[in-house]
């Protein structure tokens, strides 16, 4: 199906932290089209500063108490001036939402598990992965990354459809010390020779690249959504390459909006 | 008679626009990829990336940063060559009624010519647009662009090469513009376009870096509309052929602002990225405005700027 563009209104801006908040949008279409892993480009409507939208994956798609899709939500975490202006909304603002755009993750089914890989924000596109896994009674686990155990979000969401937790914290305060492929790689180690786990993976790109490596290790699929600066969503722009394996020497750019964001990671050429 | 419906058409020398709005190069792909959010028909015309005769890559991201009121770019024209161009992309465009202009890029003056004939020999071009003035790679035409003689030289090549309209898509980084619209007037050139970009540049104050990685850029969006206007009423002043105007259009008064000021058509480039709806908006709103001033043809508003300044205290 087509993306769309809506004036969605804010139906709740919710502050996790300082940095994060979850801004909920009312856009039922969008909502209704979007498969997980796509993505949504935003920026607060009539404005020309900032100009351009920013991508975002689609965080959770929102429902009222029958069942009936009411909008999108994503998660934002306050880094430049945009994602300021957003953290900074209030109910009832409006915001430019095209979507839903890109190419969604694979699921997969037993006997194959599903490790969802997140690191900091890179949590975003798993609840909705979550969710399409747990209609298909994947085995799922998410390993889950950040540097404080504040930044942790939505943990009973994820349990609450049966996912695995593995946690890991920069500083130590929960789950394991240290970087989330150290727990990640454990369990590749520990699977039994014939099982199969289908690696996915969101975040900083030196934990993308570490996963796709670690999957390849082992020799597990992965699919990997990766973050690029983008200019338009839609393929008119070319500015969010990703250099694309090609032949046994070249690599192609191929852009990310619209043959991405989500990649085989085997795919991929990491810098 | 019933009630009258403005008509938007206006002509670039022996082609016949439906409207005047072109989706700039660069800023449209090749078009195909807003085939799902916009009937490419309905547009006056779409100019397609620019093309040499090879594939390119282009420069390594991140070749985008957004600026006050506009964008910084260095895309570096990756393009898939005319070839396959015309092979692949050609084929569809045509089915979709776009007309279509192919954005010729050369880092010889043969090498125009070149993709010129491949084009003229194919069906479904409605012009070619000269680049020869993408500010971001070093031989991507720009030294035929800022000197008088280079364009003159490289639209005479082409203009003997074609039978298609040739447009020489100008640089505003040059002190006097109008000179190199009538170098290409004198060359035999069908209208020319501008602007292209303005070489620009943006460093990240934390890291002391460039905040593209070809740290050079071309500026575009709201932010230079109003010395691309001027550049354009410079231009419509000096030479007889159209001026298609460009840069930082948003709303159909911009589009209004550049036809008043010379403009015969426009092109909306980076408005694109921000709104890919945009198209039907703006139509609608010229029809407005058409109807508002009792206008029956777009074409009367082409250089009807008045210059008499306005009453102290206007808003």
């Amino acid at each position: 199906m087509p993306p769309i563009d809506i004036d969605a209104t804010v139906i709740a801006n919710a502050r996790l932290s300082s940095e994060y908040s979850v801004l909920s949008l009312a856009a039922p279409e969008v909502g209704v089209r979007t498969q997980p892993g796509q993505f949504v480009m935003v920026k607060p409507a009539g404005v020309s500063d900032p100009l351009l939208r920013r991508p975002f994956s689609v965080f959770e798609i929102l429902r009222d108490n029958k069942g009936a899709v009411i909008g999108v939500s994503i998660l934002n975490k306050r880094a430049g001036r945009s994602t300021r202006r957003l953290y900074d909304l209030a109910v009832g603002d409006v915001v430019s939402c095209l979507g839903p755009l890109g190419q969604p993750f694979k699921p997969v089914a037993s006997p194959a598990k599903a490790w969802l890989v997140a690191g900091g924000v890179g949590l975003a596109p798993f609840a909705t992965l979550a969710e399409t896994l747990a209609l298909h009674k994947t085995d799922t686990t998410l390993f889950y990354g950040a540097r404080t155990g504040e930044e942790l979000f939505y943990l009973d969401f994820f349990e609450a459809l049966g996912v695995s937790l593995v946690l890991a914290t920069e500083n130590g305060a929960r789950g394991t010390k240290g970087r989330v492929t150290a727990p990640l790689e454990a369990s590749l180690q520990a699977l039994g020779a014939g099982d199969r786990a289908m690696v996915y993976a969101c975040g900083p790109e030196p934990m993308l690249k570490a996963v796709a490596e670690l999957a390849a290790r082992y020799q597990q699929p992965s699919q990997v959504s990766v973050e690029r600066v983008m200019g338009c969503g839609l393929g008119g722009c070319y500015s969010c390459v990703v250099p694309v394996k090609h032949g046994d020497e070249h690599a192609n750019l191929v852009r990310s909006c619209i043959s991405g964001p989500v990649f085989d990671g085997a795919e991929l050429v990491w810098e | 008679m019933g009630v009258m419906t403005p008509d938007l058409s206006v002509a670039i020398g022996s082609l016949t626009l439906p409207n005047p709005l072109i989706a700039a190069s660069g800023c449209f792909g090749y078009g195909l990829e807003y085939d799902q959010v916009v009937d490419l028909s309905l547009l006056g015309g779409v100019v397609s990336k620019g093309l040499f005769m090879k594939e390119r890559q282009g420069h390594p991201p991140p070749r985008i940063v957004e600026t006050p009121a506009g964008m910084i770019n260095a895309i570096g024209l990756q393009g898939i060559g005319v070839h396959r161009f015309v092979k692949e992309k050609l084929p569809l465009l045509r089915e979709r009624g776009a007309r279509t202009f192919v954005n010729v890029c050369g880092t010889t003056l043969d090498e125009y010519v070149e993709v010129c004939k491949v084009l003229s020999q194919a069906e479904g071009v409605a012009a070619i647009e000269l680049n020869i003035s993408c500010p971001n790679i070093k031989e991507g035409g720009i030294q035929f662009g800022c000197s008088l003689h280079g364009t003159f030289d490289v639209v005479s090549a082409v203009r003997k090469a074609t039978t298609l309209p040739v447009i020489p898509k100008l640089t505003p980084n040059v002190t006097d513009v109008a000179s190199f619209a009538k170098a290409a007037e004198d060359a035999g050139a069908d209208a020319v376009s501008l602007v292209n970009t303005f070489l620009a540049m943006a460093i990240d104050v934390e890291t002391r870096r460039p905040r593209i990685s070809n740290v050079l850029g071309g500026l575009s969006g709201p932010a230079i509309r109003p010395i691309a206007v001027r550049m354009v009423w410079e231009c419509y002043q000096l030479v007889k052929i159209p001026v298609i105007g460009m840069g930082g259009i948003t709303d159909a008064r911009d589009v209004l602002e550049f036809m008043l000021a010379g403009a015969t058509a426009v092109q909306i480039g980076t408005q694109n990225f921000v709104d890919p709806f945009i198209w039907t908006k703006v139509l609608d709103g010229l029809s407005e405005y058409m109807t508002r001033h009792r206008l029956a043809s777009v074409s009367d508003l082409i250089g009807a700027f008045d210059p008499t300044p306005p009453k102290a205290g206007h808003a």
